[in-house]
Parts: C-alpha cells; structure tokens; sequence
C-alpha cells in the first residue's frame, strides 16, 4: 500500500501540495485527475524521490520511502512518463532492456534483447521495431515501447504520467486498453495522472482529484459521476463554469 | 549605502554559490569515477565523440596557428638578426601553449556546447528522471563517462595539434621563409625539451576536465524550454572558455615560473 501523508511541496512562492493525503491500496488502480499544474506530477515524483517534499511522510507497504533502500526501492516500480522519455541515442530494445542488462541481477544481452522483444510484442510492436531508434517511431508507437519499459522487469507499482496525451482518440482507446490489461495481467498497483475522462473510465478502479494543493475528493470510479461535489462534476464534465477557475 | 553594498553584493555572493556548486558538482564526479559500476560502452562512445570526431577541428586549428607563428617570429626575429628562432620559438609556442590552449578552446566551442545541449535535452525531456526510476545514477551514466574521456583524449589532441602546428611552422618557414627542411627540423629537435611536450599534454588534460565538466554541469542545471538548453548551451561554452584561459595562466605560473 502507498500512503501519503500530510504532503507539503513549495517551488518558490508557488505552494503545489498543501497536504495531501491518499492512499492506494495494494493491486489497486488508482487515477488522480485534477487541472494543469495542479501538482499531479509533482505527486508522482515525490512518491519515487525524484522531488523531496518539504515536509509529510510517504509510506510504502509502511516503510517510509525516504528511508527505503534506494536501489531495491526503485526496483520495485515502473514508469511510463508523459513524452516517452526515451534514450534518444539507444535503440528501442536497448530502451527496453535497459534496466534488465544493469544491476546484480543483470541478464546477457542476448537474454535481455529477448524478454525486450516479448515486452514489446506484448504492447502490439513487431520485433522489427527492436532496432530502430525512438526518433524513427510515431508518438504512439513511442508511448508504447515507453510502456514496455515500464513493464519489462515486471514491476509490482506501475505509474503513468499522462498516458494518452498527444494521441488521436483511437491509439488512446488501444493505449487505455493495454493499460487496464497489464495492471490486471500483473497484479500491480497503478497510479496514473490523467485530463482524459475516457481515461479515467477506462483504467481507474479508484479515482482522485487534486485541487489547490490538496485531495478535493476520492472514492470508486463507479461512484465519481454521482458524487456532489462541485470541483469533481465541474472537472468530469468538462465545464467553464463552476468553483475551479477558468482563465479565457 | 546599503543599495550599493547590495549591489555589489548580490552578484559577488550568486558567483561564489555557483562555484560551491560547480567545486561540490566536480568533487561528485571524481568520487565516481573509481567506483563502480562502470559504463565501458558509453566511455568508448564518448571518447570516438569527444576525442575523435575534433581531430579535424584541432588540426587546422594548429596548422594555421603554426604556420601564422613562423611568420610572425620571423618578422619579429628580423628585427635584431634572429630569424633563426624561428623552428625553436615555433615548437615551443606550439608546445607549451598555442597547442594545448587554442585545441582547449576549439574542443571547448565543439564539445561542452553539445554536451550541455544534449544533457540539457535529456534533463527536459525527463530522460533524466526515467534514469533515476531505471536506478541508474545520471551523473555515474553520463557524466563522469564523458569528464573521463575529455580528461583522456584531450592531450593527445594536444599532442597531434602540437605536431600538425610545427608542421605547418615548417610549411612555411621552407617554402615561404627560404628555410632549410632540415635544418629546420634539426633546430626544432634540438631546442624541443621534453618538459615543453608534457607541460601541454597536463594542461591538455586538465582543459579536457574543464570543458567536460562545464558541459555536464550547465546541461544538468539546464531550465525547461529550448531557452533554457540554448541559455545553457552558451553558458557552457563561455564558462569552459573563461577557465581555461584562467586554468593556463595558472598552470603556467606553476610550471614555468622562476
């Protein structure tokens, strides 16, 4: 289980989290929804350690992650970011593989290049793709091997930063679709930040919302179109009007 | 008075932060570099990037500089009766410091330039934090690969440059200056000590430090946007340029000082 705590993070005068407090239970998929620069990547990032937060405790499984063993921590998950966020100089199965040929438990490239291709079999890439270079790919194909590397060494937490953004509506249905697939394939637990309410739908077994630094409201996906709460209707139906500012 | 003192102040206390950030930055590299894991593939990719692909760069670099130096000496060495300097004062000028400083600045112009942009790109594209989630250090996977093979490759640009430059010394001396070719490779033989190589050589590696390390250093504090890689880019190539002016006058007063 994750666990936040009263979470605090501030760049500057600009106070992103204020306190926020969540938690996602083991094989669970959690999506937080909320506005742009709301603060959910900002979440993400302090889960892992790649930003401090000023103050509040983040527990994984009840161990404080700050305190965690870094490299066993981080072997524990996977991440699919925004862009891809590709190794423009490696080549797709290197990408891939990238984590499987480092460490103590490195396999031979050979191996590796093998589970690589089985990952990006398993994301609707030909082997064919192994040997291009990220730049030779379309943004879909790109978010794709991005999410086979951010399943190949089959991680128990998987995160997804804006999954379908900058894809046409149908390679976000198959993007969505591949998701929803591997989180139940694995067993793992997800967290995805996303604007997409097809998204939502589509991947959430739990839904969040972030809003002025803070969780406005959570609960099951099935029960966010009923809740009252006016931020999570104004937000999920797409509306100018309403308490979350809209600047035109 | 105090708008004043602060005015002063503030930009002599921002450059002593940058260089606590740059000197810890450095000491984090070194600390690194000894311990493992190691990145053979990415060394090797960075010394054919760094070492090999400047070759060109510094060899017409030096054969112009040696060249431009023959004619320069002889027109001064004419003056009293000493154009027969010329060989010596070109292999040592070369040596000493045309060749280690100008190979220094042009590698500093082609490679902490592309560094810092390359860096700076991957720090924006998040390709940075996907190293952290792949528990890889980014500073072990791309830093000290490249500060150790700019440290390593770039005395033996020097060296070539040193030896392209004299070259081009003798170019001209023999076929502009009516030297004889070999009384001129006799003269440059002779005075040529061994110090004067190596002197270049260290100060060739300690610019391949700086200009890697400056690289490394602005692409990794590189902002967002491709300002900011541009902002970062140019302070690379400036601050590499600046400290290996400074680092040769030091080196030269410890070397060379009586």
């Amino acid at each position: 289980m994750i666990e936040l705590r009263d979470v605090h993070k501030r760049f500057g005068e600009n106070r992103v989290l204020q306190g926020v407090n969540l938690s996602v239970a083991s094989g669970t998929s959690m999506v937080i929804i909320g506005g742009s620069g709301t603060g959910k990547s900002v979440l993400l990032k302090c889960i892992l350690g790649l930003v401090h937060p000023d103050s509040g405790t983040i527990t994984l499984d009840g161990q404080d992650v700050t305190k965690a063993d870094r490299d066993a921590f981080l072997a524990r998950f996977g991440m699919l970011f925004q862009g891809g966020a590709l190794f423009d100089s490696l080549r797709v199965w290197e990408n891939v593989a990238f984590r499987l040929v480092r460490g103590p438990k490195a396999l031979p490239k050979a191996q590796a290049r093998d589970v690589a291709i089985e990952k990006l079999r398993r994301v609707g890439l030909k082997p064919a793709v192994a040997d291009l270079y990220p730049a030779e790919l379309s943004g879909g194909m790109q978010k794709r091997v991005g999410l086979a590397r951010a399943i190949a060494a089959e991680p128990e937490i998987i995160f997804f930063d804006e999954p379908t953004t900058g894809l046409d509506p149908i390679m976000a249905g198959v993007i969505n679709d591949l998701i929803r697939e591997i989180v139940v394939e694995m067993g793992a637990t997800a967290m995805t930040i996303t604007h997409d309410m097809t998204s939502v739908r589509a991947i959430a077994d739990h839904v969040a919302m972030l809003h002025g630094g803070v969780i406005r409201w959570t609960g099951p996906v099935a029960e966010m179109d009923a809740t009252p709460d006016p931020y999570v209707q104004q937000f999920i139906h797409g509306r100018a009007d309403g308490p979350i500012e809209s600047v035109r | 008075m105090t708008g004043i003192l602060g005015a002063f102040g503030r930009p002599v206390l921002q450059a002593l932060v940058a260089l606590g950030r740059v000197v810890l930055f450095a000491g984090a590299i070194l600390g690194h570099i000894l311990r493992p894991p190691f990145y053979f593939r990415e060394l090797g990719h960075s010394i054919l990037q760094i070492g090999w692909y400047s070759l060109p760069v510094v060899g017409l670099t030096a054969i112009f500089t040696g060249g431009a130096l023959a004619l320069q000496i002889y027109a001064g060495g004419a003056r009293f009766n000493a154009e027969s300097v010329v060989p010596s004062i070109v292999a040592i000028g070369m040596t000493r410091e045309l060749g280690p400083v100008l190979g220094g600045l042009m590698v500093a112009a082609r490679v902490a330039s592309s560094i810092a942009a390359e860096i700076g790109t991957m720090k924006v594209t998040e390709q940075i934090d996907a190293l952290v989630t792949l528990s890889t250090n980014p500073l072990k996977y791309l830093a000290v690969p490249r500060v150790v093979a700019a440290t390593l490759s770039m005395p033996v640009l020097v060296a070539v440059g040193d030896a392209i430059g004299i070259m081009g010394g003798w170019l001209v001396g023999t076929t502009r200056l009516d030297f004889n070719s070999a009384t001129y490779l006799k003269n440059t033989a002779d005075f040529l000590e061994a110090w004067d190589v190596g002197s270049g050589l260290v100060k060739g590696a300690v610019f391949g430090f700086i200009v890697a390390l400056m690289g490394c250093y602005h692409g990794m504090q590189s902002a967002r946007g491709a300002q900011g890689v541009g902002a970062a880019t140019k302070a690379a190539v400036v601050s590499a340029s600046v400290l290996i002016l400074a680092a040769n006058y030091v080196l030269t007063e410890v070397f060379f000082s009586t």
